[in-house]
């Protein structure tokens, strides 16, 4: 029992160290001059620990202050904007009975089957022709256009609030505009969490859409920011290696302040 | 996945409630029937535009030789499916595929391993579990950087291997044909096995603790437990992985077009598909491609509902 126990932590070490040594090497390369990374192993600390003259020019240089701004309003547009659409389109399907509803709901679960990688070749003549080319809208758009699972995350919700509510308010006079924005939405409250987090995790991460739709530097986001450091920085791993924690450090600090409802999230996500 | 159609005595229940005069009754139905529309206007004009279009679209495109400039497209009816199949090396491009799906084994296993272990009593469980899953949250770019730098020649795997003794099995980790996919799948099951990892931990503690117990009684081992115990228990939300994998291997893309843009044999049939549409100009081409794919990972999806009929996964 004792060896089976040793060679239970033994693996859960293991794990842990094939997860974080990857990362671990670019924190040191991070604190590293250009001189001393190029003479030092992967695995010597940094003689400096407040060195961070190569996280200043990831954030100067790289642009990684712009790629910020512009990931942060791509993000507040499009969450709120999916919030509107996912709860508003479950409220629909959910509380009224109408002739299309069963085609309605088939649509939208069709379209989380469509790996949208497929379609850019068509999806890019759609973005050119609404003038949406080399614009913040570009993304804002196909977030709110493809895979739609928060109208699932909603709906799971909605059908779990009492339908009382909705005939006592109606009995107060209120219109179903009312009842959805005063009732149902404001008692959505845990589906938005859930929703902000997935989606927001995956807006912050894309990086074909906005690569392939917004080439303008001015426009860069977070993912395509860091990836143009392969060209300018091509072997100066210490600024790029600055780059990289910059952009996994907001994912960190949400992931450490909100666990549960990550995993709860992510597990109501993906079995939709 | 989408919850059975309720029943119809619900819909006629808050009409017959509502306590409006008859000759207003008209005009309220009218509205009434309209609502639901309204609500969905929206939402639909969103869905259809971004994805139905772009789908039927890449249908119509795959039945001409378009180059994705011209104003007019010719017509030229499955030329560009024949292709496809005739030319072999198009298609060769699924073998990349397999080394994903074989990847794809590996992280499954690797998940209900680790999902078992930790859902019994372990010391810092928590950190563990938060460990073995952050991969899956960090951003794309970030880790083909993360992994370029790994596997980059005196990079942190060389050096690992020069500490351990083993500096001759270094080598090109990214420039050999033979290693590079191996390379770039053993990146994607580090990126992924979070999600099947928080996915089998979360059907694992659904399943009710007296069964443990009772079972422990019975002089169960381990070994038992898992094996008639939480397999079962877990069955729908593993056939679920399995098909996730199965989709996932065909249309990766991401990582292999970051750090090798499909250099040294790399190339998936996504990176072949794009660079046809957007290097090559062949935009006729690529969207047979991308039908191909498409109806490929719909059929793969469709396999999954006939195997696993509409069960409950949803553990959380």
């Amino acid at each position: 029992m004792r060896v089976a126990s040793a060679a239970r932590y033994l693996s859960l070490v293991g794990a842990g160290l094939v997860v974080l040594l990857p990362i671990v090497v670019l924190v040191l390369a991070a604190f590293k001059t250009r001189d001393e990374y190029a003479s030092t192993g992967p695995f010597t600390p940094p003689r400096d620990w407040f060195n961070v003259d190569n996280f200043a020019t990831a954030f100067t240089d790289g642009g990684m202050l712009r790629a910020f701004l512009n990931t942060s309003i791509i993000l507040v547009v499009a969450l709120t904007g999916t919030i509107l659409i996912g709860s508003m389109a479950a409220y629909a399907v959910d509380r009224f009975e109408f002739r299309f509803r069963r085609t309605v709901v088939g649509l939208f679960l069709f379209a989380t089957l469509v790996p949208s990688v497929t379609t850019q070749v068509a999806t890019f003549k759609v973005i050119t022709s609404l003038e949406l080319f080399n614009t913040r809208w570009s993304a804002i758009a196909l977030f709110l256009g493809t895979d739609i699972i928060s109208i699932y995350i909603f709906r799971q919700f909605i059908q779990g609030i009492p339908r009382e509510l909705d005939e006592a308010a109606e009995i107060d006079g209120a219109n179903s505009l009312s009842i959805y924005w005063r009732v149902i939405l404001p008692l959505c409250k845990p589906a938005i969490a859930t929703v902000v987090i997935i989606k927001g995790i995956t807006m912050y991460n894309e990086f074909y859409i906005p690569f392939l739709y917004m080439p303008d530097r001015d426009l860069a986001v977070v993912s395509t920011s860091l990836f143009r450091f392969k060209g300018p920085y091509g072997a100066q791993w210490e600024v790029i290696s600055a780059g990289v924690l910059l952009v996994i450090l907001p994912t960190l600090i949400v992931f450490l302040a909100l666990q549960r409802f990550i995993y709860n999230g992510f597990t109501a996500g993906a079995t939709k | 996945m989408a919850s059975p159609p309720r029943t119809e005595d619900r819909a006629t229940a808050p009409m017959t409630a509502s306590p409006t005069a008859p000759p207003r009754r008209r005009r309220g139905t009218l509205l009434r029937t309209a609502t639901p529309y309204l609500y969905l206007l929206v939402p639909l004009a969103f869905l259809v535009v971004f994805t139905y279009v772009p789908v039927v679209n890449i249908g119509w495109y795959s039945l001409t030789s378009w180059d994705g400039l011209a104003p007019t497209k010719t017509f030229v009816g499955f030329d560009n499916y024949v292709e496809i199949a005739t030319r072999p090396e198009l298609l060769a491009v699924f073998r990349t595929s397999l080394y994903y799906l074989g990847a794809s084994v590996v992280q499954i296993v690797l998940a209900l391993y680790f999902a078992t272990i930790l859902s019994f009593d372990v010391r810092f469980r928590n950190l563990f579990k938060g460990i073995i899953f952050f991969p899956y949250l960090v951003n794309g770019v970030a880790i083909a950087m993360i992994f370029l730098y790994f596997f980059q020649p005196g990079g942190t795997l060389d050096s690992t291997l020069q500490a351990v003794g083993l500096e001759d099995l270094s080598r090109q980790w990214l420039g050999d044909a033979g290693t590079v996919n191996y390379s770039l799948a053993g990146t994607s099951v580090w990126r992924f096995l979070g999600l099947n990892f928080v996915l089998f931990l979360g059907a694992i503690q659904s399943i009710p603790g007296q069964l443990y117990e009772a079972a422990e009684l019975d002089g169960a081992t381990r070994w038992h437990q898992f094996r008639y115990l939480i397999l079962p228990g877990i069955r729908p939300v593993v056939g679920l992985s399995v098909i996730l994998a199965i989709s996932g291997s065909l249309s990766v893309f991401e990582i292999p077009w970051i750090m090798t843009a499909g250099a040294n044999e790399s190339a998936t049939f996504v990176i072949q598909t794009v660079d046809f549409a957007f290097k090559f100009r062949k935009y006729g081409l690529a969207s047979a491609m991308a039908v191909v794919l498409l109806v490929l990972i719909l059929l793969v999806t469709w396999v999954q509902r006939r195997v696993v009929p509409d069960e409950k996964v949803d553990l959380s």
